[in-house]
């Protein structure tokens, strides 16, 4: 029993990685104060400068290839939404649409090429505890990076003066301003570190995860992120859990197909999505508790000196 | 990093001048993506803007494309005057073709003058209902309906999938998952002989006065527009945000799902996966470009429909992707989300910056 559903649970947080990596991004762009919903945009082009990048020198430059062009991807947006103070939302989109234009655009030269993907790498002793230890610790080395990135925010967010000074800034911009922390240029930084974990999330789907270049291949998977931040309350130990939620969905689903399940496999396809809009009926509900946990100023612009 | 400084009173000017110059400013980006291809930009731009409409054959298809466009844009504007965020038109508009092809499939064979109206009425209810889940998850459940519109067009690719790899395949076909080809009964009468432009851009034009009286002579969609721009004082005023809600997803959804029946029974003619090549997001930007205005929409919608009639001519004349045509559509809401600011900043002038430091040297 045990040996059959340690494959579904190590499938499940393979799968859950991508959102965690732009599901954290986007956590700490939106504790600075700033929503991004370009997430998706930034997912593609980071998956499509993977791919390019793998096919010629490897899936670890790959993997940097698609950080750096996440971060790139989010500038137009910093700069329309920090510097010149236009609507959050409305730039977010662009950059979304902007992003599936762009990598279908790059990507045509990558259609149906394969790259080899990268070996799952038992860590020695932890990989031998019971049941624990093959689902957590004899995966890709990209996954023990995101519990890396996971361990690193959440201590940064609790525990340190870094995370202090990026909730002011989310928090009360004009406070932090007072104070004489740069609001705008803190801002730029979560932005664009959200677009390099939306990058490096798109590349690890593109160079790991499926390993090929498909048009759209990030398939929402950044709009989910979005609705997991929200889900998470902001918070990156629930946000782990939902990406985990999540990750199991899409596993459950092909294994349902896998198991001649009597309901057609497009609908089954449909359930993380449908899942997606379940979880905020039921976190958005109470908007009380909702609204103590959002960051003040999340979608207002900052004009300094006003 | 301090840009701009706001100005006394916003500038008309910029108000009337920003989509031309966003227009522009994609144009020069355009050229010099162009130029960086190896294409020379003025063949490019030739191929793009003029060559579509040297022929009777491109008018027709300009209309046809623009039609769709400038539907769903008045729908998705009415919303973004009151602050609701439909960015789901797409997944909208896949819901009207699946409720329009049903009529269709389900009366083949007949011959009836009722079933193209039933047809255009299925695709209405389909749109709508879809736009309505979005509003009822908003007003009960407070979810956010930028994310669950979007969901919910990822839910109906998935329907429309199994519907026409599954209960809907024509049988008589090959394995592609397509429906069957619907009979003349169930199709938009072409206007011309051998051109695709056909009797349903009437629903537009009909649509267009409609949303223009709507918008610039009912109390309704005043109420709309306060709620957008001052919650507080619409609740004063008692005007309701659920209804505003409501109203803006349903009205929404339906000329999305209006617009699906017309492809499904205009130039498609049957249900499939590769329905819609993305009108639903493009008629966000449409509604922008537009100004969230009638006319100024009737405009952008024409543009965006040049720029998909051009990614395609680019495509076959100039071997570029037509994705090229969504690259052009993000770089277009960039420059005018940028250009927009301009309406109520100004560049931070420097005199002003020297000003300032004397002043505080005077207080210190």
């Amino acid at each position: 029993m045990i040996d059959s559903i340690i494959p579904i649970l190590v499938a499940t947080l393979a799968a859950a990685t991508p959102l965690i990596f732009a599901g954290l991004g986007e956590l700490v762009a939106e504790k600075s104060g700033v929503i991004n919903l370009g997430v998706e945009g930034m997912m593609l082009i980071g998956a499509v400068a993977g791919f390019a990048g793998a096919l010629s020198w490897g899936t670890s430059v790959g993997l940097m290839f698609g950080a750096v062009a996440g971060a790139l991807a989010a500038l137009p947006f910093a700069f329309l939404t920090l510097s010149l103070g236009a609507n959050q939302s409305a730039s977010g989109l662009a950059t979304t649409i902007f992003g599936i234009g762009l990598s279908a655009f790059i990507g045509q030269f990558f259609v149906s090429q394969g790259l080899p993907g990268m070996k799952p790498y038992a860590i020695p002793l932890l990989s031998s505890i019971p049941l624990l230890g093959p689902v957590f610790f004899t995966q890709t080395p990209v996954v023990y990076l995101a519990y890396l990135l996971y361990a690193m925010l959440a201590w940064m967010l609790a525990k340190t003066r870094w995370g202090l000074i990026l909730r002011a800034v989310g928090e009360s911009p004009e406070a932090a301003h007072a104070i004489g922390y740069p609001v705008l240029a803190i801002r730029y930084g979560a932005v664009c570190f959200g677009g390099a974990m939306a990058g490096l999330g798109g590349a690890y789907l593109s160079t790991i995860y499926t390993p090929l270049w498909v048009q759209n291949m990030v398939a929402g998977r950044g709009w989910i992120s979005v609705a997991l931040v929200v889900f998470a309350a902001w918070k990156p130990t629930r946000l782990m859990l939902g990406a985990c939620l999540f990750g199991g969905m899409t596993i459950l689903q092909l294994q349902a197909q896998g198991f001649g399940v009597a309901v057609p496999s497009q609908l089954l396809s449909a359930i993380p999505y449908v899942a997606t809009i379940l979880v905020l009926m039921v976190i958005s509900r109470d908007r009380k508790k909702l609204q103590l946990n959002l960051p003040a100023s999340l979608g207002k612009p900052f004009v300094p000196g006003e | 990093m301090h840009l701009l400084e706001p100005r006394a009173n916003s500038s008309q000017l910029m108000r009337w001048a920003g989509p031309p110059i966003a227009i522009l400013l994609t144009l020069l980006a355009a050229s010099a993506l162009f130029a960086i291809l190896d294409k020379p930009p003025l063949q490019a731009f030739y191929v793009f803007f003029i060559e579509p409409l040297e022929t009777a054959n491109g008018w027709s298809e300009l209309a046809l494309k623009a039609s769709p466009l400038i539907l769903i844009a008045q729908g998705l504007a009415l919303g973004f005057r009151a602050r609701v965020y439909n960015i789901g038109a797409e997944g909208q508009l896949l819901m009207g073709a699946v409720f329009a092809s049903g009529v269709a499939i389900y009366t083949d064979g007949l011959n009836a003058w009722w079933i193209l109206p039933m047809m255009i009425l299925a695709g209405a209810l389909g749109g709508a209902l879809w736009g309505s889940l979005s509003a009822w998850l908003k007003t009960h459940f407070n979810a956010d309906e930028t994310l669950t519109t979007l969901m919910l067009t990822y839910v109906a690719t998935y329907v429309l999938s199994y519907l026409v790899s599954g209960p809907w395949r024509d049988p008589g076909g090959t394995n592609f998952p397509q429906s069957i080809m619907f009979g003349e009964s169930a199709m938009f009468e072409p206007l011309f002989d051998g051109l695709r432009l056909n009797s349903s851009i009437f629903i537009t034009i009909v649509a267009v006065p409609l949303f223009w009286l709507f918008v610039s002579r009912s109390f309704r969609a005043y109420q709309l527009a306060v709620g957008g721009l001052a919650p507080a004082a619409a609740r004063y005023a008692g005007f309701s945000a659920r209804s505003g809600v409501w109203i803006s997803l349903v009205i929404s959804g339906l000329t999305a799902g209006l617009a699906g029946a017309m492809e499904a029974a205009g130039p498609v003619g049957q249900l499939t996966l590769s329905l819609s090549p993305g009108y639903g997001y493009a008629a966000i930007i449409v509604a922008w470009v537009g100004r969230l205005h009638p006319i100024g929409i009737v405009l952008s919608g024409l543009l965006l429909a040049l720029i998909y009639l051009g990614g395609e001519a680019a495509q076959v004349s100039m071997q570029l992707p037509s994705a090229i045509s969504w690259l052009f559509q993000g770089m277009l809401l960039f420059f005018l989300l940028g250009v927009d600011v301009f309406v109520d900043y100004r560049f931070r002038r420097r005199r002003d910056k020297r000003l300032m430091s004397s002043e505080e040297g005077a207080n210190a």
